[in-house]
């Protein structure tokens, strides 16, 4: 067992899967010789040929369309797109084709597949490369929304998408592609798909999160503890169904919480989770629900995208003025 | 480039290309040429009664929708010898990509009528084939051009696993705008996928005749943009229709690769039940285009070559009104699904998490029944 990281923990996933299950097939693009942009399938043209590992012509539309054809074969497709910034194009085919064939054929016809794609900001990208969209595909019926924060949960997350008998957006915390390694063992185990992680037991304070704001949120859950204050920290990891019984049980627990997101607040999946809290879980609250998240402007482009991510302080901070509530 | 006011400068032709034009008959039903020999007879007359019964249901069908027993449809008059060809030629085990002009296929291709009434209806059973639970045809295709790369994808699945099997997918001529159709015959070339791509040409999209859509002389010029052959076709030929179908399908059966037909046509009915053409088509031009339609110049070739008459055509009306009556009995009597159905088609198993919307549904309608 070695050590690895998220990105190398995708690739294994992928080469894991690809050996056990013949009908897996990867396809997008610069994929193949290239290994992808971020080099999460390095080597898979080498092991498993050109016919499993396809650099497809440029066209994100046709990536997502094709996928829909393949699937209904019977053909378990996990296509890429190089940057969430360029998924936008096959949109029609994930919310219009593959998210209801099912339902709308009655069972007969299926698309099990993989959406993956890098998401988010702080890797001084250019334009058009920063952004966390989420909420977009959460809001769709039909789907499933999965992002890791790990190694472990990458790999784990991963094989349970391909193996999802329902179309799965994956998106990957590109941030922390290369932030820490992890032992991760290569035995095929998935995770469990629809259900949160608790990453860090607390009694003061939940702090709700995923993707790469795990690392700020541990960070600020670090400060805490030198604080005195205990903090709770959940990675939601499915935001399509979302485990509310992990995140209620918690707040119960602490009464106190704050939703952390790189997104847009507006209609982010914050505002899903802190509604279902007030919902299902007002009384067990002594303050108010907070969120940090991205603000409801354009993602800034590399200079100021710092000033518009999330930091351990204001994390920190918040978490710190809810625990003045009584 | 104009090589004139610079004589200096020259050129050289790297690549050209033409499209060729196949018709076998004439608006009157005379040959232009002799017919293929595989051309039998038997095959003709089950088309003319395929094409007759698809006309008789595209009626129905809207006079259903005018009585208020189903929602809007959209007719394929005029253009029944297309997808009738379509239908007749693909082997079971292909794939069909439709769009939603393709009654006549899904009839020949053994579709349950009454599912297609269903679907219009507002039913999504009309897309389960309940009948038949091995079909792999793609339900009715709305918006687009997406059926387009549905095939694509299709076909690689038969290319991968080294299945001779063909998929075949339908589009009107306004949906050859789309930037999916070209992203689909892109990569049908590129990666010489088994796939027909059927173009009804039936010279309006909605409101948009052919003019305001594309300045190319013909549609299957679009296929040589992607490195494979396009062909146009008489679409109201249905000789010229399946000749063109089995080439193609034998192409693609054999390894060779992807072909685009253009089938010229005319609508001449509205786009919908929902659409009003007169407010666009010139009358002059709509009432032209009844002089070229498939089924008249089929039953003129029928009645000179094989001796069809009137006794034969009204036998054969009455076989099929009966037939068309079963159909529309088996979509009115077909029993209501259950509400639940709205969530228990959704994900293979309903995640947990939704399971209580799936009782405030049942809660609410059952208050409300």
């Amino acid at each position: 067992m070695t050590n690895i990281t998220l990105v190398e923990a995708v690739n294994q996933a992928l080469a894991y899967e690809m050996a056990h299950d013949e009908n897996v097939v990867v396809f997008g693009e610069d994929i193949a010789r290239n290994g992808g942009v971020f080099r999460t399938t390095v080597g898979l043209v080498e092991k498993f040929g050109p016919r499993r590992v396809l650099d497809t012509p440029l066209a994100e539309s046709m990536i997502g369309g094709i996928a829909i054809g393949m699937s209904a074969q019977g053909l378990k497709p996990v296509a890429e797109f190089q940057f969430m910034g360029f998924i936008y194009p096959a949109i029609d085919h994930i919310l219009n084709q593959a998210s209801r064939m099912r339902n709308r054929t009655r069972g007969r016809l299926s698309c099990p597949i993989v959406f993956r794609a890098p998401y988010g900001g702080g890797i001084h990208a250019p334009e058009h490369h920063s952004e966390s969209t989420e909420s977009i595909f959460a809001h769709i019926p039909g789907l499933r929304v999965v992002i890791p924060s790990s190694p472990a949960r990458a790999y784990g997350l991963l094989l349970a998408a391909i193996r999802n008998p329902d179309p799965v957006v994956f998106l990957e915390p590109k941030r922390i592609y290369r932030w820490v390694k992890q032992e991760v063992l290569d035995d095929g185990n998935a995770l469990p798909l629809d259900k949160c992680f608790v990453l860090r037991e607390g009694s003061h304070i939940t702090l709700i999160t995923w993707g790469a704001m795990i690392k700020e949120t541990l960070e600020a859950a670090e400060e805490l503890s030198k604080k005195g204050i205990h903090a709770e920290i959940i990675d939601v990891a499915t935001l399509k169904p979302i485990d509310y019984d992990t995140i209620l049980q918690s707040v119960e627990k602490t009464g106190r919480c704050v939703i952390i997101h790189e997104a847009a607040r507006h209609c982010g999946v914050g505002a899903e989770i802190a509604a279902t809290i007030a919902e299902q879980g007002i009384f067990f609250l002594r303050a108010p629900i907070k969120r940090v998240t991205g603000y409801d402007t354009v993602m800034p482009y590399y200079k100021m995208e710092k000033c518009y991510l999330p930091s351990t302080h204001k994390i920190t901070t918040t978490a710190q003025q809810l625990m003045e509530y009584a | 480039m104009p090589t004139h006011e610079s004589p200096s400068i020259r050129l050289k032709t790297i690549a050209g290309f033409s499209i060729q034009y196949l018709q076998f008959m004439d608006h009157h039903g005379n040959l232009t040429q002799a017919i293929p020999n595989d051309i039998t007879p038997e095959t003709l007359l089950k088309l003319y009664r395929a094409m007759t019964l698809t006309r008789l249901f595209d009626t129905k069908a809207i006079n259903l929708q005018r009585t208020g027993q189903m929602g809007t449809y959209p007719s394929c008059h005029g253009q029944e010898a297309i997808g009738a060809a379509i239908g007749l030629m693909m082997r079971k085990e292909d794939v069909f990509y439709p769009y939603y002009r393709d009654h006549a296929t899904f009839l020949l291709r053994g579709t349950p009528m009454s599912d297609i009434l269903t679907y219009w209806g507002g039913d999504e059973r009309g897309s389960a084939f309940e009948s038949q639970p091995d079909n792999q045809d793609f339900p009715i295709c709305v918006p687009i051009a997406d059926q387009c790369l549905h095939a694509a994808g299709g076909a690689f699945a038969f290319q991968y696993r080294n299945q001779k099997r063909v998929a075949v997918t339908t589009i009107g001529e306004g949906g050859t705008s789309q930037g999916d159709f070209y992203e689909a015959i892109n990569l049908a070339g590129a990666w010489q996928l088994p796939v027909v791509f059927v173009v009804n040409n039936n010279q309006w999209a909605i409101s948009t005749p052919i003019h305001a859509q594309t300045a190319c002389k013909a549609i299957a010029q679009k296929a040589i943009a992607a490195g494979f052959e396009g062909i146009q076709v008489d679409g109201n030929d249905v000789i010229a229709m399946i000749h063109s179908m089995k080439y193609a399908l034998d192409k693609a059966r054999e390894g060779k690769g992807p072909t685009l037909i253009e089938a010229i046509t005319y609508r001449i009915c509205d786009h919908t039940t929902a659409d009003d053409a007169k407010r666009y088509i010139p009358p002059k031009e709509f009432d032209a285009a009844f002089a070229f339609e498939p089924l008249k110049r089929l039953r003129a070739y029928l009645e000179k070559e094989l001796g069809w008459d009137d006794t034969q055509e009204q036998a054969m009306l009455k076989e099929l009104n009966d037939e068309l009556q079963a159909i529309v009995k088996q979509f009115l009597e077909r029993p209501k699904a259950a509400i639940t159905d709205m969530f228990d088609y959704l994900y293979e198993t309903l995640p947990e998490q939704f399971i209580s919307q799936r009782e405030e549904l049942t809660a609410w309608n059952n208050i409300n029944d």
